[in-house]
């Protein structure tokens, strides 16, 4: 097994001591699951909309290594004030970027983390009976990432006889 | 991304540091970095095989010292103690040693699904070469299924490789039982056995198991890293598989390392003096570690067997709704160094395959842990471990929370 060196930048290792906004919404508007504890990473990601489709607060939980739990949270400052189609925009590199860095076998945290936060976007809609028209119809890489790590996961379960 | 000065800065001032990842690396005792420091620059800096005093010395203090490994072993001969850089080159030069300068007694390679990386990719390798490799696999507590393993063994084997005790779960395997099967099935097949996490802490005997090979490590038993050694009986064919200037130990090239053969010796000999009192000692306190974790944690198992059936060091525990690269972070931060059984460094999500073939879940497995205690180690050292546990575990399950459930 190659262990790569984990050169974690000090924001992830404050969010990981310090996760912002954390925990279960229970006036969520919408919310949303994206990863698989068989994958060793999952995320869920709970979003609170106000006037103007204004995100007024976000949180998460999350089951995964310091560089998960740190990219969820800063993904949930980060769409904090912003309208949902202003926080479908952003990319998992600005997540990155946001929490200084990322070591590359971490770039699926980051990834994840947007995954999860457009799933509860649609969600949203859905909920609604609404389909806007700047969401796309086929799923974006993020949430592509976040179906086929969880397609993986059953996929490997199977083949090693684990259950999940 | 490089550096990581800020990380270890967080840590501040520590009420007390624990040491338990002596799977990946160890702390080396004072009594042991002095017994390797006359050999740096006053005794013996020689190369071994040169005609003049500081040689003569280097080949006395390393003939000493193999004389001595054979001794704790059960070898007839120093000569069959071959020192290479480690647990990997040893493994690498017993597999790939044995089949190659073998091939003609057959193809099939004999090895248990949780041998370790340095014996399965090498048979992996080998496979180019024409070789098959026939994993057996285990039970729930990493037993090798002698059922299978006897409908396995054929007179195609050449080469057998089973580790005496499993480095991550503890499993202290039959290995005299499996050296028998193998040779009533294939006498002419070579056994090798990975004793780097037997020696120092079970009666280990070459002679008494039967093995033809057997590869022994030095920071496994707190001596320095680089250097180990693998037993070769005499008179067993193996092809060297490096290449250079051969000096004393006819299996390995290059210049010997006086000091890091000389720190392997100290470890030894202090492994052995007072070896019940030793043992006795790390096995109490693991199973205070055990049975502290399970009776303290909940939803935390065991992976690997209990009691006489699990080598004296070996701790390693699953907790669910907590993943293991965030606990060893966690418990990092609060001085106890561990190490996890989590996909959580890969891409490919593949956990621990030792893991894996006793039947654990992923998720089972990605909350892994893995440590080992010395005889250094204290009462007091574990209560603070337990402490740090129970409290890491319950604060990342709060990140876990509901999980949207």
């Amino acid at each position: 097994m190659s262990r790569a060196p984990l050169p974690y930048s000090p924001k992830i290792l404050e969010l990981f001591r310090n996760p912002k906004n954390l925990g279960r919404m229970d006036d969520a508007d919408a919310w949303a699951v994206a990863g698989n504890p068989a994958c060793g990473d999952m995320i869920t990601f709970y979003l609170k909309v106000g006037e103007g489709e204004v995100v007024e607060r976000a949180s998460f939980e999350s089951y995964g290594c310091a560089a998960n739990i740190a990219t969820s949270s800063i993904l949930t400052e980060m769409v904090k004030g912003k309208t949902l189609r202003e926080a479908w925009e952003i990319s998992w590199k600005q997540v990155a970027e946001e929490v200084g860095g990322l070591p590359s076998v971490k770039f699926h945290c980051g990834v994840l983390a947007v995954g999860a936060m457009r799933r509860a976007i649609r969600e949203y809609y859905k909920r609604r009976g609404e389909t806007p028209s700047w969401i796309p119809k086929e799923p974006t890489f993020e949430e592509k990432q976040a179906l086929e790590e969880e397609e993986l996961a059953k996929r490997l379960a199977k083949r090693i006889g684990g259950g999940i | 991304m490089g550096r990581v000065e800020e990380l270890i800065k967080a840590h501040g001032e520590l009420e007390r540091e624990v040491y338990l990842d002596f799977e990946n690396s160890s702390p080396v005792p004072s009594e042991i970095v002095e017994a390797m420091l006359p050999y740096f620059n006053r005794i013996a800096y020689g190369n071994p095989t040169l005609t003049h005093k500081p040689g003569w010395e280097a080949y006395e203090a390393i003939w000493k010292s193999a004389e001595k490994i054979a001794g704790f072993i059960g070898a007839r001969e120093p000569e069959e103690i071959n020192f290479t850089p480690g647990e990997t080159e040893a493994n690498n030069l017993a597999l790939m040693g044995a089949a190659l300068k073998n091939r003609r007694n057959g193809r099939k390679i004999i090895v248990s699904e949780i041998e370790p990386l340095s014996v399965l990719h090498v048979c992996r390798m080998l496979e180019n070469y024409g070789f098959i490799t026939v994993k057996v696999p285990v039970d729930g507590e990493g037993f090798v299924d002698l059922e299978e393993l006897k409908r396995a063994v054929d007179r195609e084997v050449v080469l057998a490789s089973f580790m005496s005790v499993n480095n991550e779960i503890g499993t202290i395997e039959p290995i005299k039982e499996i050296v028998e099967i193998v040779k009533d099935r294939s006498p002419e097949a070579i056994f090798h056995t990975d004793a780097s996490d037997a020696y120092g802490r079970i009666p280990f005997h070459v002679e008494r198991l039967g093995v033809d090979l057997a590869t022994i490590s030095s920071y496994k038993i707190l001596g320095p890293r680089g250097v180990g050694a693998l037993y070769v009986r005499s008179g067993v064919p193996l092809e060297k598989i490096l290449e250079g200037q051969f000096g004393t130990q006819k299996l390995w090239p290059g210049v010997e390392n006086t000091p890091l053969i000389m720190g392997f010796y100290s470890a030894s000999e202090k492994a052995f003096a007072n070896f019940e009192r030793n043992v006795e000692h790390m096995r109490r306190l693991r199973d205070k570690l055990i049975n502290g974790i399970l009776e303290g944690v909940d939803e935390a198992i065991l992976n690997g067997p209990r009691d006489d059936k699990r080598a004296p060091d070996n701790v390693n525990v699953s907790f669910l709704k907590c993943e293991g690269e965030s606990l060893t972070v966690e418990l990092s931060l609060k001085g106890v160094y561990v190490s996890s059984g989590s996909a959580c460094t890969r891409r490919i999500l593949q956990p621990s395959h030792v893991l894996l073939a006793i039947g654990r879940r992923f998720e089972e497995a990605h909350g892994s842990i893995l440590m080992k205690v010395t005889r250094y180690h204290t009462d007091e050292d574990i209560d603070y471990v337990l402490r740090a546990i129970r409290e890491s575990v319950a604060r990342l399950r709060t990140i876990y929370g509901s999980m949207g459930g």
